[in-house]
């Protein structure tokens, strides 16, 4: 029974995938008609040199942006929620979004101009960048954890994240008022999210660390499905809590520092999707929930792409796209909290 | 296994909690056995010690002294994994496993025999619905956790622990929120498990006359932090219930097994 819900909504999930996919190669500021697309993929060109680069070096690139950053909040949020115990956990509103921001900021502020655009070609400033992000993410987590051995209501744990996140814009906006004017554009257009900055020869690496932290998350099923009985049982199970503890929030810095860096401090997207796919599947089983969290992740975030790009007057940043998705699932959430199996 | 029924002694064994600075000591000097195929109940009042000691005997707090040893080998130097194949808890923690099945959650308890993805092979499977008949669950057994009663859920923790396969299992208040039809069974489950499948089972209760009736050894901790043991007989004959509460209102009444003003 619950095998043939999983498999028929792990099917569901990739034809949604694809039809995304197909979605987010046909429409765009541009049009370009389907017949030149395929010919455009198959490398026979449409004879139309804009048209291939568009195609090849603008929406592939985004594609993959997209749907690799959606699956990598998603797990994200997914581990933090099981660590925490809390599920309304998510890296944008426990502040580690906002932590990875703010080691991009000084970097990118500290640079000033000189980066010529965001992620430059320069290797050496994008990877100070994702350095950047990684220190902040994990400096936030840290905190996290000290916080949550000290209070030990969640909602108290909620609240230390949303002042941490109040904290790192303040301390953003002291370096914008001695940054460059060139280093502030830079923050603030980073700031709005966007799927289209990470450019091919970025793209090994980017989407190289989230599929291995994704290859991690899913080695982590086991430990995980014991820490949803509470740390204590998990113990009685054979799990070492603090090390299991160490590698799921390792696991969530990175994915979140590596998107976070690439594409701007995405909300929404870690908190919700975990949400979608309990619900979807009827289970909080890790080793059902990885698969189908990865997956609707990825499909949230190219619907997300999907509408920013399809706009005449230009691009919708994905900032100003995942809070009218993510804040009614939420207060569905909230308001049925007590039907909803797995808050019992 | 050992020769004689003892499984796991405790061996000058002195228990509390560090607030700071300061080590409160509850209890020490303990040198407790606890033997296969025996029920026994942990009672004392309110803030006497009994989650504490618990909490040291299965390794979650460090001991303020002595050390505990399973059948001669010192629990605290051994490995997690080890400790989690001797020891099955159920304890009163909230859990976050609604959206489980029965099933599913019977068999969390198989981790420490499964391998690194903690798949379930036929055997496993075997082992969980046998759990699970055996602390008359099976009925519930593709239920939700979530749509469980407090006895019920009480009765699927109990086969979690059964399907871990330890010949001790360790129960925090097992019966704290339970009707009275629901005490009673799970208190006659455990006894079978002690009786039938000679484990070792210890558990803290407040309910003072189930605990006389079934338990077939009692730990009492006294008002003046002593740990008396012995069948229940024996502690009814040497007066040692008396010494259970401060309140000098209530006395024990041994016709009745329970306190009486």
């Amino acid at each position: 029974m619950t095998y043939r819900r999983f498999s028929f909504t792990i099917m569901a999930l990739i034809v949604l995938l694809v039809a995304l996919v197909l979605a987010c190669l046909a429409f765009g500021s541009v049009d370009i008609p389907a017949g030149k697309i395929v010919d455009i993929l198959t490398g026979k060109g449409s004879g139309n040199k804009a048209w291939d680069i568009i195609i090849m070096q603008s929406r592939i690139p985004m594609i993959a942006t997209a749907a690799l950053a959606g699956a990598a909040l998603s797990i994200s949020g997914l581990l933090l929620q099981t660590t925490f115990n809390n599920p309304l956990a998510g890296p944008s509103i426990l502040g580690v979004s906002s932590g990875a921001g703010l080691g991009v900021a000084i970097v990118i502020l500290a640079m000033g101009g000189s980066l010529g655009g965001l992620l430059g070609e320069n290797v050496g400033s994008y990877m100070a960048i994702l350095l950047g992000a990684l220190m902040g993410a994990g400096v936030v987590l840290v905190i996290l954890i000290a916080f949550s051995a000290i209070v030990r209501s969640n909602t108290m744990l909620l609240i230390i994240g949303i002042l941490v996140s109040y904290l790192t814009s303040s301390v953003v906006q002291l370096l914008n008022s001695v940054a460059t004017e060139e280093g502030v554009h830079n923050y603030v257009s980073w700031g709005f999210g966007n799927f289209s900055g990470v450019n091919a020869a970025q793209m090994p690496i980017y989407a190289g660390i989230i599929i291995l932290a994704l290859i991690a998350s899913a080695m982590m099923v086991k430990p995980l499905n014991a820490l949803l009985l509470g740390t204590r049982y998990a113990r009685n199970l054979g799990v070492n809590v603090p090390m299991t503890r160490n590698i799921l929030l390792v696991i969530t810095g990175v994915l979140t520092a590596v998107v976070t860096a690439f594409c701007g401090p995405i909300g929404f997207i870690g908190l919700v999707v975990p949400h979608i796919a309990r619900m979807s599947l009827g289970t909080s089983n890790h080793a059902r929930l990885v698969p189908a969290t990865i997956l609707a992740g990825a499909d949230i975030a190219l619907l997300c792409a999907l509408v920013s790009v399809c706009n005449p007057h230009g691009i919708i940043p994905i900032n100003a796209i995942t809070p009218i998705i993510g804040v009614p699932i939420i207060l569905y959430i909230i308001l049925n909290r007590r039907r909803i199996q797995y808050f019992n | 296994m050992n020769d004689n029924n003892a499984i796991f002694t405790t061996r000058d064994l002195a228990v509390g909690y560090r607030n700071g600075k300061n080590t409160v000591t509850l209890l020490k000097e303990l040198n407790l056995t606890l033997e296969k195929g025996k029920l026994v109940a942990l009672l004392g009042q309110n803030g006497a010690g009994k989650s504490t000691l618990l909490r040291a005997l299965t390794c979650d707090e460090r001991p303020l002294a002595g050390c505990i040893e399973v059948n001669g080998r010192n629990l605290a130097e051994m490995s997690q994994k080890d400790r989690s194949r001797l020891i099955g808890l159920v304890s009163t923690e909230r859990i976050q496993a609604g959206a489980l099945t029965v099933t599913e959650l019977v068999g969390l308890g198989r981790q420490p025999h499964t391998g690194f993805l903690g798949r379930l092979d036929e055997e496993d499977r075997g082992i969980v619905r046998q759990a699970m008949t055996d602390s008359g669950i099976i009925g519930k057994a593709d239920e939700y956790v979530a749509s469980l009663s407090d006895g019920e859920r009480q009765k699927a923790m109990i086969a979690r622990a059964l399907a871990q396969q330890t010949p001790i299992i360790i129960l925090d208040e097992p019966t704290a929120f339970l009707d009275v039809a629901s005490r009673i069974e799970t208190m006659r489950l455990l006894q079978t498990l002690a009786h039938e499948r000679g484990k070792a089972v210890l558990l803290s209760s407040h309910d003072i006359s189930q605990s006389l009736m079934l338990a077939d050894e009692l730990w009492l901790i006294t008002t003046d932090r002593q740990v008396l043991t012995g069948t229940p007989a024996d502690l009814i004959k040497a007066g040692a219930m008396d010494h259970l509460f401060e309140n000098r209102s209530i006395h024990f009444n041994p016709t009745i097994l329970d306190y009486s003003f």
